[in-house]
């Protein structure tokens, strides 16, 4: 015979201020388990979303970064006569050559200074990035000194209103637009004509060229021939998307080490104060189980009562603790990223994953925490429970 | 005294949940004390920053080199004592995607690098070793152990900003001069680079990655900083004069967003902390209402019962906070370990110690203050009213 639920549930409410502090206990250590998960999961989205599936970037050899990446002239020609190539609006090959480096801006709030990556690409670069969208002012005009900063990049960084000019390199830029890449790391660039960053920063090769394919599928044809040829050998040829990813995976990798060193620690806590409640309610109540029993109810009735508490308390707390982390999702943060060398600016994203995991942990630090206490709840003997008041 | 006795006592009437308690308070003084440690192991780099030395980089950014003429120019300018230039190497060893392979690799000056470096101490035979063979390299003691690195040795790796196979002999281990100096670098001579990069890439330019100035005293740095970068303003390449120490603060300052959550998360950890001791001494002062409404009765004034149960809650604080700082030392030694490339230096700083402890104190004052408030207000009669 099963215990009524509604013994379970008064039996919290009965205890308000204890209930209440082992729920807010164990809705602490969720947000911050769920919070972390969030953070790894937001920067895996900005970098991973900046590639597309159909795009496909060259660089050279072992350079792990835009930044110390070179392809030259003749190299990115070669690249534009393949047959993998998409066509543009205007007939020419969809490729973008593009020279990436980084500059110091100061910050808006902290007044430190920060790498931003500025992207010098061809006219191309806009078709084969349709998700970056001019939202103020003009795109820059080819041959001039004009840039256009990112969202984040306008956001966060002093010196870069619409019509101020930035100087770097030898020279002054004018800013001429805002530009809102959904989301991604493109966010946190600066963009401008390739062939005049080159000039300025007196580099003759370019870092990178990135070019849509006809289909994704024809990526591994197109890898194959230009390992073959001898003129592209010091190249490599990587999907955007997994380009992206590798960037990530140092900072990613470090959030998550972190975040499951402090999550482990935490739910201990979080499974003794369980436990410590819990404990006490079966002192409490060894009249109650012992009457309980002598009505009938079995052992493994009391056993489940109890476990049914210790999980209820959980899976309020869980539910609590991803109530106060899904706030964090209107903060955006910003972190150096090892991989590219440069600031990049990010949000908390509350996935329906993230949410099922900080759950499931929840329950989980329940039934860890309320197993032991409702053990000693479901041996208590009958007797003995009875004339314990 | 007798109170005392009283205090202790009931801290054993519930073992398990006194036990639990504390352990709860250790965990958390634990976690609040390797994520103090985390923290600092970010600054590290600052802190260990010498006073009387400055970084003279690109003004763009430092990923742009500086050119070779500039050493002479700034060496006469006034203030400046001794100069030396070095280059970021990056390259690949082994497999990328291990931690462990990667540490910061150096082309230095070999004559005056570890004269402006007396924190690197090199035994004096390695180093004159070192300057005598041109692809001879030294590796900081705490690297060469995590490799198995020793002297004699051969390291190969894969450039990626200067692009081939790179082959150095290990001539030299140095050991930092107390526990703040980073012990994972790899130096090896600037020449070599020079030389290598000449004759794989003809016509590519291998110039200073930046300079590192030697000043008489810190209080000629600013105007050794303005003398140096007003010099270059107007050239190709002109310059940002800082102390090392802002030099290192800007690196810390781009990944300031880490910090500032994992601040966030210790002062979660105090209001856990908090919350599990609460709970533990208002379940116990609720069990006790009875008894101290007879201890009332019996003549005992507020005064005692405010010892009572501050008392019980701070031995409780204070053990959990014992416990977790003995826990902190393996577990930060621990992750060390783990992520042994992201935090060269990982020391428990005494003030953590402080804070820890200290957090807990609180935690124990603050959680008695609710359940002794509603025990000396409490009637008598509604104390002995009670059903326990």
């Amino acid at each position: 015979m099963r215990i009524p639920f509604s013994y379970v549930w008064r039996s919290l409410w009965a205890r308000r201020l204890t209930t209440a502090l082992t729920l807010g206990g164990l809705s602490l250590v969720v947000f911050v388990f769920a919070g972390v998960l969030m953070l790894a999961k937001g920067l895996e989205a900005t970098l991973v979303d900046t590639g597309s599936p159909d795009n496909a970037i060259v660089l050279r050899r072992a350079a792990g970064s835009e930044l110390v990446s070179q392809v030259d002239r003749g190299t990115a020609s070669i690249l534009e006569t393949q047959p993998e190539v998409a066509v543009a609006k205007d007939g020419r090959p969809l490729l973008s050559r593009e020279m990436v480096v980084v500059i110091n801006l100061y910050k808006k709030t902290t007044n430190g200074m920060s790498n931003v990556t500025v992207r010098g690409v061809s006219p191309q670069a806009f078709e084969l990035r349709p998700g970056f969208r001019i939202v103020e002012g003009k795109p820059f005009q080819f041959g001039t000194h004009e840039i256009v900063v990112g969202r984040n990049i306008a956001t966060r960084f002093k010196g870069v209103a619409l019509g101020t000019e930035v100087p770097f390199a030898g020279d002054r830029w004018t800013v001429v637009g805002v530009a809102d890449a959904g989301g991604t790391g493109f966010d946190s660039e600066i963009w401008a004509d390739a062939d005049q960053v080159m000039q300025s920063f007196g580099r003759p090769v370019y870092s990178s060229a990135t070019f849509r394919l006809k289909a994704a599928s024809q990526f591994d044809a197109i890898k194959a021939r230009l390992q073959a040829d001898p003129r592209s050998q010091s190249l490599e040829l990587k999907r955007e998307q997994d380009f992206y990813r590798e960037q990530s995976q140092a900072m990613a990798k470090f959030i998550k080490i972190l975040g499951l060193v402090v999550t482990t620690i935490f739910s201990v806590g979080a499974v003794i104060g369980a436990m410590i409640t819990m404990y006490a309610a079966v002192a409490s109540r060894t009249v109650e189980v012992g009457t309980l029993r002598a009505l009938g109810f079995q052992r493994r009735s009391v056993l489940a009562a109890f476990l049914v508490e210790s999980v209820l308390l959980a899976i309020a707390g869980g539910a609590a603790g991803v109530g106060l982390a899904s706030l964090l999702s209107f903060a955006r943060v910003s972190t150096l990223n090892f991989g590219s060398f440069s600031e990049i600016g990010f949000g908390f994203a509350l996935t329906p994953s993230v949410i099922a995991s900080a759950l499931i942990f929840a329950v989980a630090m329940g039934i860890v925490g309320g197993f032991l206490p409702a053990v000693r709840a479901a041996r208590l003997n009958i007797v003995n429970a009875l004339r314990a008041a | 005294m007798k109170l005392l006795k009283i205090v202790f006592k009931n801290l054993f009437r519930h073992r398990l949940r006194t036990i639990l308690t504390m352990l709860g308070i250790a965990t958390a003084v634990m976690a609040f004390g390797l994520i103090r440690t985390i923290v600092g192991a970010w600054n590290a780099g600052v802190e260990a920053s010498a006073a009387n030395r400055m970084i003279t980089r690109q003004s763009v950014s430092f990923i742009f080199p500086l050119p070779l003429p500039y050493r002479q120019q700034i060496a006469r300018i006034p203030g400046v004592d001794a100069i030396s230039w070095a280059n970021w190497f990056g390259g690949v060893y082994g497999d990328p995607n291990d931690f462990k392979n990667f540490w910061p690799r150096f082309a230095v000056d070999p004559e005056t690098f570890y004269d402006l470096y007396p924190e690197y101490q090199v035994p004096a035979d390695q180093l004159a070793q070192f300057r005598k063979e041109r692809n001879a390299c030294i590796l900081g003691r705490k690297l060469a152990e995590q490799h198995g690195f020793k002297i004699g040795d051969v390291i190969t790796m894969e450039g990626d900003i200067f692009p081939g196979r790179w082959e150095w002999v290990v001539r030299g281990i140095y050991t930092g001069r107390d526990q703040t100096v980073d012990e994972t670098q790899m130096h090896f001579q600037w020449n070599y680079l020079y030389e290598q990069v000449q004759a794989r890439e003809p016509g590519r330019p291998v110039d200073a990655g930046w300079y590192i100035l030697r000043v008489q005293n810190a209080d000629a740095m600013p105007g050794v900083a303005k003398a140096v970068d007003d010099q270059f303003v107007n050239s190709r390449a002109p310059t940002k004069t800082e102390t090392e120490k802002a030099f290192q603060q800007g690196f810390v300052a781009m990944s300031s967003a880490i910090i500032t959550s994992l601040q966030v998360i210790s002062v979660v950890i105090v209001g856990i902390i908090l919350l599990v001791l609460a709970n533990t001494i208002v379940m116990a002062v609720r069990e006790r209402r009875r008894e101290y409404a007879v201890l009332k009765t019996l003549g005992f004034s507020a005064r005692h019962l405010i010892v009572l149960i501050f008392g019980e809650s701070l031995v409780i604080a204070a053990c959990g906070g014992l416990i977790g700082l003995a826990l902190t030392f393996p577990m930060v030694a621990g992750f060390g370990a783990a992520l042994p490339t992201f935090f060269p230096i990982i020391n428990v700083a005494p003030v953590t110690i402080v804070l820890a402890f200290g957090a807990a104190l609180l935690a124990g004052v603050v959680a008695a203050f609710l359940p002794t408030t509603r025990v000396v207000r409490m009637s008598i009669v509604s104390g002995l009213r009670t059903v326990g």
